[in-house]
């Protein structure tokens, strides 16, 4: 199994000077199993370039996952090429909210004013599914759903190909309310994700001082993400949805506090950028 | 180690930010948490009571109605909750571990997480007169 990624600023896109080496676009990231089934995560304005990139070797049959419906997930949709494709088939996953379905709520989205064009004007075959409570499978992938902390109805997902995990959990915020090593791990936020993952994408979008003032936004401190892929025992843990208002120079210094408490003699630590190219092995 | 579901942790980290009594319990019927609160009624911590299944904790701390009579497991609000899937609220008198009998107001309603799936119950109780 490989991965893509293709954006992975949090919040909003920031394009510009200060953010060319790890990039301005929101979430997006291209997960190719060993079966090369195209399973895309998160469509932020990244997948607007995969859709590019894709030209006209689209599959026939994509999948998107979606971690959350906020903006900054979904954005990128209407954008992605293979959708103004009759011939292709895409599959739209993500999770429901109580009152209304994914379809419901992502046509909200494909809907004058904030599109032109409406849900069912889209010319690709649009499936949607509700996540499932039970682990699922992609072709060959297994995957799995949880529930994690964040603002609204929002999951992480655990995906397994060939004996190899790769986890997402691009806005969490596994901290709130506790101490993350003051509990046992079986009453941690994301963590039956992410548990013994060979590659973890997680939320690191605030240092220790920002998080201090944003208690309960749905996102976390470089401290905690990096206890949290402790606690979880991943082999990698890519520091993923940036702060819009963080340069690549902060970034950087986000990375050593990271090592620091990751502990230097341990591989297995990196930033997000785009285009960066992930073997989960 | 299996993760506990979101809504239990997140009834937990409620329950540690309340004084009121929380007793929380999972699909099962397996107490997993509570607070201090209800430690300082229940008359011990739950780091000394541990987990405990239904059968356990539905008799140890010896529920009587109000009128003194031994209440049987099935009329327990918490019980109700979870099998009946239904809130339920009752008056009791419970015999904590330090010897001191109490009586206790109990409120418990059953946690359905996304998809109407049945995760667990969560019960409140205060001391009454």
């Amino acid at each position: 199994m490989r991965a893509r990624i293709w954006g992975c600023r949090g919040s909003l896109a920031s394009p510009g000077p200060e953010t060319v080496r790890y990039g301005g676009n929101t979430s997006c990231i291209e997960v190719r199993p060993s079966d090369d089934h195209l399973i895309v995560i998160d469509a932020g304005t990244g997948i607007r370039a995969l859709g590019i990139a894709l030209g006209r070797d689209a599959p026939a049959r994509i999948d998107i996952l979606f971690s959350h419906l906020h903006l900054d997930h979904i954005e990128g949709l209407g954008f992605f090429k293979p959708l103004w494709d009759k011939n292709c088939e895409i599959h739209l996953w993500g999770p429901s909210s109580a009152q209304k379905t994914l379809r419901e709520d992502i046509a909200r989205y494909f809907s004058p004013p904030l599109f032109p064009l409406h849900l069912d004007e889209i010319p690709a075959k649009l499936l949607f599914h509700d996540l499932p409570v039970e682990e699922w499978n992609i072709g060959i992938t297994r995957l799995r759903s949880d529930a994690v902390i964040h603002r609204g109805p929002t999951v992480g997902y655990r995906m397994e190909d060939e004996g190899k995990v790769l986890a997402y959990l691009s806005d969490h915020e596994p901290a709130v309310g506790i101490d993350l090593l003051s509990v046992s791990p079986d009453w941690v936020s994301g963590y039956g994700v992410a548990r013994g993952a060979d590659v973890l994408f997680h939320d690191a979008q605030y240092t220790e001082e920002e998080y201090a003032e944003k208690v309960g936004w749905g996102h976390s401190s470089i401290a905690h993400t990096v206890t949290f892929g402790l606690i979880s025992k991943v082999r990698k843990l890519i520091l993923f949805h940036h702060d819009p208002l963080h340069s690549d120079a902060q970034l950087e210094a986000m990375l050593i506090r990271a090592k620091e408490l990751w502990g230097h003699e341990r591989n297995g630590l990196a930033l997000a950028y785009e285009g960066m190219e992930i073997q989960v092995v | 180690m299996q993760q506990k579901d979101i809504v239990l942790i997140l009834a937990r980290d409620l329950a540690e930010h309340l004084s009121s009594a929380m007793f929380l319990v999972d699909h099962d019927g397996t107490l997993v948490y509570f607070n201090e609160g209800a430690a300082e009624i229940l008359g011990k911590s739950f780091s000394d009571a541990g987990e405990m299944r239904m059968e356990e904790w539905s008799r140890q701390f010896s529920p009587m109605g109000p009128d003194g009579d031994p209440l049987e497991p099935n009329r327990l609000p918490l019980v109700i909750a979870l099998r009946e899937r239904v809130p339920a609220h009752t008056n009791l008198r419970i015999e904590g571990a330090d010897g001191v009998s109490r009586n206790i107001a109990v409120t418990a309603i059953p946690l359905f997480a996304r998809q109407e799936d049945f995760v667990g119950a969560v019960a409140v109780f205060w001391e009454s007169e």
